[in-house]
């Protein structure tokens, strides 16, 4: 970790009341300013003055960001609404669980209560090069520091790394993916709505970016379909410490079954690469099969085909094929068969 | 490195040294803009100011019925290697500049793959221009640095005799000839080197091969040629489809041009038409 020298460097703060306002002053700024949502994420970045931005835009005052709002269709969670109200909500946890599940296991109770749903899905890699202010891809130079022959990589990707082998943090994305949320952003051409799996991108694709959030754009409310309210729901959460920790893997699966057999299923996982990954190979293989162990155990094998372990992650591997299989066949059959 | 500053980007490096890593990004609009600017002086001089072309010299008749109504210019392995150059070299500059302007795709595989391509057909163009072709048909010679002279006197509106018909290609050819030289090879050169950041099939990885400066430095110049590739690209598309070369673009694809052609642009003396080379 950089060394924290907590005096700031100067920036212009705006603290919008509206999201038009907000959305003005972004499009105004584009690359000069910084979004806030909690300030966990951002904080880290000025006070080690890796990030300087000239400008930062404070959400906290956007009162129609916040809150959960029952609609027709589901819910939709003002991006701006902290952790602990997602999981204190009653009608997450009475039908959307998954989502308090994932995020309960962010971080920690204080954290949780500053930090923000659009914040945890929007926060940036935690690669300690890349923390450090090293010049690797991810901050624009032209070396991954992590992927080399004695770089430490542990936490780092086995699946989808290209160049850069940092991965995607948040633990309720994965949930969001499984539970088929939409992104509701405001950008420079009007407000757009994309699946949640679609708001997260790779390396291929943009190298200094873990989301499609170009500047000037906003998320600024995340809807969740009634389509899974009460399926019934696994998350799992590896870290190497239980009260507080980023995930070493994470899982989140919403499974419809009927008389025993998946009848409908999503999967996704994250801190496996770049971005939360949808397992859609497995989603394929195991609907219409019994929701067994065995059914896990194939699954599990058949998510991390095309894994590529770094130096020293490679314990990975079987732990997302474990979590895979539990996350289908259930946690009291997880013993392997060979 | 003063003279690299304005043009480059820089980082502190882990061990605290001040790094080039690539080029500042301004300069794709830069060149881009240059190669435009180019385009419209060039057009508004031909449009308005330019005169006719004239040549000292005269190609006898006799000499001209001899000669076959279609000029053979390019071989089908010379033309092959034109056109496989020019789609790895777009691949390679869409693939490189349209994610630095926003349009954001999985460009390094196909980079690379592009750029592979590009480094075996120059090989081949080598050798293949070496042993079967005019090797030094490209290469500026004594009577085009004189004819140079006299067409800048010329155009300063000094005495001055028109200049001779030109060889297989004209001085400008061959000047551009060189520059792609300079800008391809630079590139290649480069590129060859920087496979070994990413992974791909050709070598082992390894991001130490070199310490950060040098790295740096190869960026830089990789980036350099490549934004210059730009400007030059444009330039030579923008000739390729100008009415007065199109007889040269199509004998690029079919392989051969006009007898007329020939004789009104170049000298049979200097590029001697022989049915049984290769051009």
């Amino acid at each position: 970790m950089a060394v924290i020298r907590d005096v700031m460097p100067a920036f212009e703060l705006f603290q919008p009341s509206t999201t038009s306002d907000a959305l003005k002053l972004l499009q105004h700024h584009r690359e000069d300013a910084w979004v806030m949502a909690g300030g966990l994420d951002s904080f880290d970045w000025l006070k080690d003055r890796i990030k300087r931005p000239k400008v930062v835009v404070d959400l906290s005052g956007i009162e129609e960001l916040k809150g959960i709002r029952t609609t027709s269709d589901g819910i939709e969670i003002g991006a701006m609404t902290t952790l602990t109200e997602v999981v204190k909500h009653p009608v997450i946890r009475e039908k959307y669980h998954l989502l308090a599940d994932g995020a309960e296991l962010a971080a920690s109770p204080q954290i949780r209560n500053q930090g923000t749903i659009g914040g945890n899905v929007s926060q940036d890699a935690r690669c300690w090069y890349y923390r450090a202010g090293w010049p690797c891809y991810r901050a624009g130079g032209n070396i991954c520091y992590a992927d080399t022959p004695t770089g430490r990589n542990r936490e780092h990707a086995i699946l989808h790394a290209d160049r850069c082998v940092a991965v995607n943090p948040s633990d309720s994305a994965p949930a969001l993916i499984a539970l088929d949320a939409k992104f509701v952003l405001q950008t420079a051409k009007g407000e757009k709505i994309i699946d949640a799996e679609d708001y997260f991108i790779g390396p291929d694709i943009d190298i200094t970016r873990l989301h499609i959030l170009k500047p000037g754009d906003l998320l600024t409310a995340i809807r969740i379909p009634s389509t899974w309210a009460g399926a019934q729901f696994y998350f799992e959460k590896i870290r190497d410490r239980n009260v507080w920790d980023f995930p070493l893997l994470n899982v989140a699966s919403a499974m419809k079954i009927s008389g025993g057999t998946i009848e409908s299923i999503r999967i996704a996982v994250n801190a496996a690469a770049a971005r939360p990954l949808r397992l859609r190979a497995v989603e394929d293989a195991v609907r219409g099969k019994p929701a067994t162990a065995a059914t896990g155990e194939m699954a599990g094998k058949l998510a991390v085909e095309g894994a590529v372990p770094l130096q020293f992650n490679a314990y990975k591997i079987p732990l997302m094929r474990n979590l895979v299989k539990r996350a289908i066949g259930g946690v009291e059959e997880a013993k392997w068969a060979s | 490195m003063g003279i690299l500053k304005p043009i480059t980007e820089w980082a502190t490096s882990p061990w605290g040294q001040s790094v080039p890593i690539h080029i500042a990004w301004f300069l794709i609009w830069v060149c881009a803009l240059a190669g435009l600017l180019f385009l419209i002086v060039h057009a508004v001089y031909i449009r308005y100011f330019a005169k006719a072309e004239e040549f000292t010299g005269d190609v006898s008749p006799a000499l001209a019925a001899a000669l076959p109504p279609r000029i053979r210019r390019h071989s089908l392995a010379a033309r092959l290697f034109h056109w496989i150059m020019a789609a790895s070299m777009f691949t390679l500059l869409f693939t490189a500049f349209l994610p630095k302007v926003g349009v954001r795709f999985d460009w390094v595989t196909y980079h690379w793959i592009a750029g592979s391509v590009l480094t075996v057909s120059i090989l081949f163009h080598v050798i293949h221009a070496s042993f079967w072709l005019d090797f030094w048909a490209i290469w500026p010679d004594r009577y085009d640095l004189e004819d140079a002279v006299r067409r800048v006197q010329r155009f300063m509106g000094k005495p001055a005799a028109p200049p001779r018909r030109f060889a297989k290609y004209p001085l400008e050819n061959k000047l551009y000839h060189g520059a792609i030289i300079a800008t391809g090879l630079s590139a290649i050169g480069t590129g060859v080197f920087m496979l070994f950041r990413v992974h791909t099939i050709f070598f082992t990885r390894n991001p130490y091969l070199f310490d950060d400066m040098t790295w740096g430095l190869m960026y830089v110049l990789h980036g350099l040629a490549g934004v210059g590739l730009i400007a030059l690209v444009m330039i030579h598309v923008y000739f390729a489809i100008r009415p007065e070369k199109l007889d040269i673009t199509k004998s690029m694809i079919f392989g051969s041009m006009k007898r007329e052609f020939y004789l009104k642009h170049y000298d049979p003396q200097r590029w001697v038409v022989e049915e049984d080379r290769e051009a």
